[in-house]
C-alpha cells in the first residue's frame, strides 16, 4: 500500500467537473424521457384517463427489461446505440447516452406511482369541469405531484451519479474513471478516498436539495 | 341503463327521471343503491351502455369529447371528499375551471372575488386546502362548480364528510344559490335531513332503481316503499306506525278507553288552525293526542298526529271525520 498523499488536485478537480457535467446532461434528458414515460404509463393504467391494457403492457414491459439489466452489461450492449448519437462510446459524450437508457425506464416508474398518490377524485373534479386529459396533465398531474416528482428525481440523481461513477469501468471519465485508474489500477489508496469522500458530499448535496425542495412544494 | 353483460350485474337500470329547471331534486339511498352512478351518468362520468340523459333538450350521450367539455363547464359538479387541488391555493382552486374555459387573468381576478364572497371566504384566498376547515373546504368546492356560471349543479354526498352544525350551514348556502342563480340542483344522499332540509322533489333509489318519487313532503308524509319508511325514520318517529296497521307499542295504555285511531296530516297555513279542537267542539266526540309532530319541510309547515277520537257514536265520530277532511286535512283510520 502507497500512503504517499502526493494528490494532483487539478486532476480531481476535472474528474469532479467531468462527472458533474456527465450528471447534468443525463440527468436532463432522464427528467425528459422519464418523466413523458412515467405519465404514459399512468395515464394508459387500468382505470385512468387513457387506458390501454395492450399498450401499457408492453410499454411496462420494456420498462422491467431495461430496469433488470445490471448497468454495466447494459452499457456495453448499447455501445451501437450509442455511437450512433455522439459519435463515441468513450469519455464524458459516450457515458451520457447509456446513463439516460438506464436511469430514464427507473424515474418512470418513480413517476408512476407518484402520480398513483394523487386521488383519483381529484382527476374526476378536472373531468367534470371539462378539463382536457392534456390539461389534466399540466394543471393538475404534474402540480398535484410536485412533492413525489422533485423526490423521485433527486433519487434518480443518485442512482446516475452511482451509475457515471460505475462506467468509468469503460474509459466514461470523471470520478468514477479516477477512483479506478489511480485508486484500484495502481493501488492509490489516497485517490480512492477522495473520490469516494468527494462522490459522498456530491450525493449528501443532491439528497438535501432535493429534501428543500420537496418539503417547500409539500402542501399537504 | 348499464352494461347487460351476462355476469356483469348493471348499476342503474329502467330509470326514468324528469327534472325541472330550477328545482332541487334529490336523490336518496343506502351506499350502493347505484345513486351515485346515475348522478355521475347527467355529466358523463360514466357512460350509460343504454338510455339516454337529456340536458336542455341535448342528448349528452351523443356528445363527442370536445362537446362534452364545453357542455360539462355548464354543469357543476361538488363532492363528498371536496376534491380540491392540495397543491393550490383557495383562489387558485376557484380560478382552475376559469383557466379551463380560457377566461383573461384580469376576467379571473374578479370573478374570483365575486365567487369568495358568494361562499364567504374573502379573507382566506391565500390559504391553501389544508389550512381549512371541511366546510370551508366544501364551500371552496362550491366556488369552483359555479365558477362558469352553470345551469345545473351536481351534489355527490356534499354533507356527508361534515359535522350536523357545518351540514346545515352547506345546505342553507345550497338554498341561497339555488334561490339567487336559479341553478337547478341534483344532490344525492343518504341523510333525510338533507332532503327535508331544501329538496322540492326526492326520488328514492334502491338495487339499481328508483322505487319511489314525488314531493320530499308526499314521499315523507305518507312513504310508500319500505326503504323510504326507513329514511322517513331518520328524521321523525312517525314513520313507525306508518309501517304497521296501528300506533306502537309503547303507546297502549292497557287503562285507555279503545275509541277510534286516526292519523291526521296537515299541510301550510292549517298547521296554525285550531281545526281540530273546533270540529270537535259541537260534538260529543274528545281527542287524545298519541303521538304527533309538527315541522317544517324546506319552508312548508306541517303536522302530522295521531289521535284517538272517544265519547260519542260511531255515527258522531264519522262526522267529525268528514268535517276534518272537508277542512282538507288528510285523514286516514288507522283502527276502530
Amino acid at each position: 500500500m502507497n500512503m504517499t498523499w502526493e494528490i494532483n488536485w487539478a486532476e480531481i478537480a476535472k474528474a469532479t467537473g467531468d462527472t458533474l457535467v456527465m450528471l447534468g446532461w443525463s440527468l436532463l434528458f432522464t427528467v425528459i424521457i422519464g418523466l413523458a414515460l412515467g405519465i404514459i404509463l399512468f395515464l394508459t393504467s387500468r382505470g385512468q384517463l387513457l387506458q390501454n391494457n395492450a399498450f401499457y403492457g408492453v410499454l411496462s414491459l420494456i420498462v422491467n427489461i431495461l430496469r433488470s439489466v445490471p448497468f454495466v452489461i447494459l452499457m456495453i450492449s448499447v455501445f451501437p446505440i450509442t455511437k450512433a448519437l455522439v459519435h463515441t462510446t468513450i469519455g464524458v459524450k459516450g457515458s451520457i447516452p447509456p446513463l439516460v437508457i438506464a436511469a430514464a425506464p427507473f424515474l418512470a416508474r418513480l413517476v408512476e406511482s407518484a402520480l398513483r398518490e394523487i386521488e383519483s377524485g381529484v382527476i374526476e373534479a378536472a373531468q367534470s369541469m371539462g378539463a382536457t386529459p392534456w390539461q389534466i396533465v399540466w394543471r393538475v398531474l404534474l402540480p398535484e405531484a410536485r412533492p413525489g416528482l422533485i423526490a423521485a428525481v433527486t433519487v434518480t440523481a443518485v442512482t446516475l451519479l452511482s451509475y457515471s461513477a460505475m462506467s468509468g469501468v469503460v474509459g466514461g471519465g470523471g470520478l468514477g474513471d479516477l477512483a479506478l485508474r489511480y485508486g484500484y489500477m495502481r493501488f492509490r489508496t489516497d485517490i480512492m478516498i477522495v473520490t469516494v469522500v468527494t462522490l459522498v458530499i456530491l450525493v449528501q448535496v443532491l439528497q438535501s436539495a432535493g429534501d428543500r425542495l420537496v418539503a417547500r412544494y409539500n402542501k399537504k | 341503463m348499464y352494461d347487460n353483460v351476462p355476469g356483469r350485474i348493471p348499476a342503474i337500470q329502467q330509470i326514468n327521471l324528469h327534472i325541472e329547471r330550477g328545482e332541487i331534486f334529490g336523490i336518496i339511498g343506502h351506499s350502493g343503491a347505484g345513486k351515485s352512478t346515475l348522478l355521475r351518468c347527467v355529466n358523463m362520468l360514466e357512460r350509460p351502455t343504454s338510455g339516454t340523459i337529456t340536458i336542455d333538450g341535448e342528448d349528452m350521450t351523443a356528445l363527442d369529447s370536445r362537446q362534452l367539455q364545453v357542455k360539462r363547464r355548464k354543469i357543476g359538479m361538488i363532492f363528498q371528499h371536496f376534491n380540491l387541488l392540495s397543491s393550490a391555493t383557495v383562489a387558485d382552486n376557484i380560478a382552475f375551471p376559469l383557466k379551463l374555459a380560457g377566461m383573461s387573468k384580469a376576467a379571473v381576478r374578479s370573478r374570483i372575488n365575486e365567487l369568495l364572497e358568494l361562499v364567504g371566504l374573502t379573507d382566506h384566498a391565500r390559504k391553501y386546502p389544508n389550512q381549512l376547515s371541511g366546510g370551508q373546504k366544501q364551500r371552496v368546492g362550491i366556488a369552483r362548480a359555479l365558477a362558469n356560471h352553470p345551469d345545473i349543479l351536481l351534489c355527490d354526498e356534499a354533507t356527508s364528510a361534515l359535522d350536523p352544525q357545518t351540514t346545515s350551514s352547506i345546505l342553507s348556502l345550497l338554498l341561497d344559490i339555488n334561490k339567487k342563480l336559479g341553478i337547478t340542483i341534483l344532490l344525492i344522499t343518504h341523510e333525510m335531513q338533507v332532503i327535508r332540509a331544501i329538496c322540492d322533489r326526492v326520488a328514492v333509489m334502491e338495487g339499481g332503481h328508483v322505487v319511489e318519487t314525488g314531493k320530499v313532503l308526499d314521499v315523507f308524509l305518507k312513504p310508500q316503499h319500505a326503504v323510504t319508511r326507513d329514511f322517513v325514520g331518520q328524521v321523525s318517529d312517525l314513520s313507525k306506525d306508518s309501517s304497521a296497521d296501528g300506533p306502537t307499542a309503547a303507546l297502549e295504555p292497557s287503562a285507555m278507553p279503545r275509541g277510534t285511531r286516526v292519523r291526521i296530516t296537515y299541510i301550510g297555513s292549517k298547521t296554525y288552525e285550531p281545526i281540530l279542537f273546533q270540529t270537535v267542539k259541537s260534538t260529543n266526540v274528545s281527542f287524545a293526542i298519541l303521538q304527533g309532530t309538527i315541522s317544517s319541510m324546506k319552508d312548508v309547515p306541517y303536522g302530522q298526529l295521531v289521535v284517538e277520537l272517544t265519547g260519542g257514536d260511531a255515527h258522531e265520530i264519522q262526522e267529525v271525520i268528514t268535517k276534518l277532511k272537508q277542512e282538507g286535512i288528510d285523514v286516514e283510520v288507522l283502527s276502530s
